[in-house]
């Protein structure tokens, strides 16, 4: 695609040795080219650059509350990309305070985004989605308000993608690399509808997939514990996390519980995510509800059944925003309206096999 | 009497518990699987509660080795690293599955065609789709990397089509050697489709579907009838083995005991 030629065009004006754009674009041997979107890609010297100017070196105090931090580091038409793994740990407090304040235009990355894009689409945030995994509830079934968004055309698919894919695309960022050789999505229609190039590997002489850089520009994280400066650590899987993080131009870390800078240093080989990385620390208890914190709480399947039910209509979804998300000022408010202490003990009860799963969208 | 009784009643098993046995008995022991959401993960759960003890199960969100207590919702959440060896991430697990780490990959789909190339990301054109669907996942990952790709799925004439809405998972492509040309790793591809109906494999000469077995009751005919491309058939058809009671037990006692899946009509 032209952004390739540009971009080489440019590098030459740099170019020490000032190489010619012919040999350059012959040594990459382009044979096939993705007719997805290129979303957030960066040249890596500009990524450096917005390093070099914009990410913290020091420990400073980073705690605000959720709602500055949507306010601060959120912007309309922004590509967002949330930690976690789409109802695993997942930052809903954040997603909760941006439909509060009527974020518009937001481009999202689906990487696997199960309720969180869902909740996100169904209030209107989201414009463009990246698909790796949208639209679905996993094993709840598929999902009513983002379904109808995209088939009739109110959200647009820019691009489609594998897990591994975006993820790599991620990784490509965290290393500071324009892009990533990869052997997946070869010879698809996911490829065919995705940013990436297959080229000829000047080693082995077969063909490869290049994934682009993907450099959102917001991130949420969702922790189990982080130190005031954001030193973060994570109990269970990292999903994408350690390279997402890294990738972002802007990090919000939310955070089970903050914790003094001593339980960092004590074992710092447990952090997954350190502070010079992020942008902001906000404390949100149960701040992945309704979905799951592994080794804290289970996912709320009475209030998943809840959405999936009411999402169905655009009635249902004005009558889910109005009570949960309008009708209080704060994820504390929140918290108390889908049933207080009592439902978090039973999620922690869950989480740790005491009692019984209840899941009334089974039967839907 | 009692043969009268059983005839009214039928088997006492469902079809997706015979898919699920069927399945979980392709996966054998000591080897990796990497497993999709539902129907997969019920396979895979039954084959190491069953005869695969040392089944290594492996999902996307980085849960390696676990001996999962019950059905997990997602393949992400705190379920699919239950006493497991290693909870990392997907970076690691898709890397080790690019490096050749994945004996088996279990996959549901929505459409497969003759190549066993499926589609999980729309019905209907791209642009103005019919039905969107959740798209790729981990699915054209584990469809590009495990050595051999296990489907499981309804089978119907508009889910066994002569032609995919969008190929999201590679199968064999256009045919023989297409997977290599395209540049995906050399000797894998789709191993088994397993159905309400039978269980097919791939010809190796064309690498077109073939039934290999019909489950107890069903004929090849209606096999072919539920097909939209033309079936290979293989020289021995078998009959597909019913689920033991030991293997219905472990089901419904233990993988599935509040009915996510096995208990949907």
């Amino acid at each position: 695609m032209d952004f390739f030629k540009e971009n080489i065009c440019t590098h030459n004006n740099f170019h020490p040795y000032g190489c010619s754009r012919q040999t350059q674009v012959r040594s990459m041997d382009i044979i096939e080219e993705g007719k997805g979107e290129l979303l957030a890609w960066r040249d890596p010297d500009d990524a450096r650059r917005w390093v070099r100017e914009n990410k913290p070196r020091s420990l400073d105090d980073k705690r605000m509350d959720i709602k500055d931090a949507v306010s601060k580091f959120v912007h309309d038409g922004d590509y967002l990309a949330m930690g976690g793994f789409g109802h695993v740990r997942v930052s809903m407090a954040a997603i909760y305070e941006m439909i509060r304040q009527g974020k518009k235009g937001i481009i999202m990355s689906g990487k696997t985004a199960v309720h969180d894009i869902d909740v996100l689409v169904g209030a209107g945030c989201i414009s463009k989605v990246e698909v790796a995994y949208c639209f679905g509830h996993e094993l709840r079934g598929l999902s009513p308000a983002s379904r109808r968004a995209v088939e009739t055309g109110r959200v647009k698919v820019a691009a489609e993608i594998s897990n591994a894919g975006f993820q790599w695309r991620y990784k490509a960022a965290a290393m500071g690399l324009p892009f990533m050789p990869t052997r997946v999505m070869a010879g698809t229609d996911t490829f065919k509808h995705s940013s990436a190039k297959v080229v000829k590997d000047p080693f082995s002489g077969k063909p490869i997939v290049l994934l682009p850089a993907c450099y959102p520009d917001i991130v949420f994280v969702h922790v189990h514990r982080c130190d005031k400066f954001g030193n973060c650590q994570v109990d269970g899987t990292l999903i994408e996390d350690f390279e997402l993080a890294r990738a972002a131009r802007r990090l919000v870390v939310t955070t089970e519980e903050i914790v003094d800078e001593k339980v960092i240093r004590k074992e710092p080989w447990r952090t997954c995510i350190p502070f010079f990385l992020v942008d902001a620390v906000v404390k949100v208890p149960y701040g992945s509800h309704p979905g799951n914190m592994p080794n804290i709480y289970y996912s709320d399947e009475e209030h998943m059944a809840e959405w999936l039910s009411l999402s169905k209509t655009d009635e249902g979804l004005k009558q889910y925003f109005d009570k949960y998300v309008y009708g209080v000022d704060d994820f504390k408010g929140y918290l108390k309206l889908v049933g207080g202490k009592k439902k978090m003990q039973y999620l922690k009860r869950l989480e740790h096999l005491k009692v019984k799963l209840k899941a009334p969208w089974r039967d839907r | 009497m009692a043969m009268t009784d059983e005839k009214k009643q039928g088997p006492n098993y469902s079809t997706i518990e015979l898919m699920a046995c069927a399945a979980s008995r392709l996966l054998e022991d000591k080897r990796s699987v990497f497993v999709g959401t539902g129907l997969p993960i019920i396979a895979a759960m039954l084959a190491q509660k069953n005869h695969a003890p040392g089944l290594l199960i492996v999902f996307e969100a980085g849960g390696i080795g676990p001996k999962i207590p019950t059905l997990p919702i997602s393949v992400g959440d705190s379920r699919t690293f239950y006493k497991g060896v290693m909870a990392n991430s997907m970076d690691y697990v898709m890397s080790t599955g690019q490096m050749g780490y994945i004996d088996y990959g279990f996959l549901g789909a929505a459409q497969i065609d003759i190549h066993g190339n499926i589609n999980t990301t729309v019905i209907g054109p791209h642009d103005h789709p019919k039905t969107r669907l959740p798209g790729s996942g981990g699915a054209n990952d584990v469809g590009s990397l495990a050595w051999r790709t296990i489907v499981i799925m309804q089978q119907d004439t508009r889910k066994f089509v002569p032609k995919l809405d969008f190929l999201t998972t590679p199968g064999y492509l256009t045919g023989p050697g297409a997977r290599e040309a395209a540049g995906l790793p050399e000797g894998t591809g789709p191993y088994r489709v397993i159905t309400q109906l039978g269980i097919m494999g791939f010809d190796d000469a064309t690498k077109c579907m073939k039934v290999l077995s019909t489950h107890p009751g069903v004929t090849v005919d209606q096999v072919k009838q539920a097909t939209g491309f033309e079936l290979l058939v293989s020289d021995n058809v078998q009959t597909t083995g019913a689920p033991t009671d030991k293997e219905l037990k472990i089901l419904r006692k233990q993988v599935d005991p509040a009915g996510l899946i096995l208990g949907r009509k």
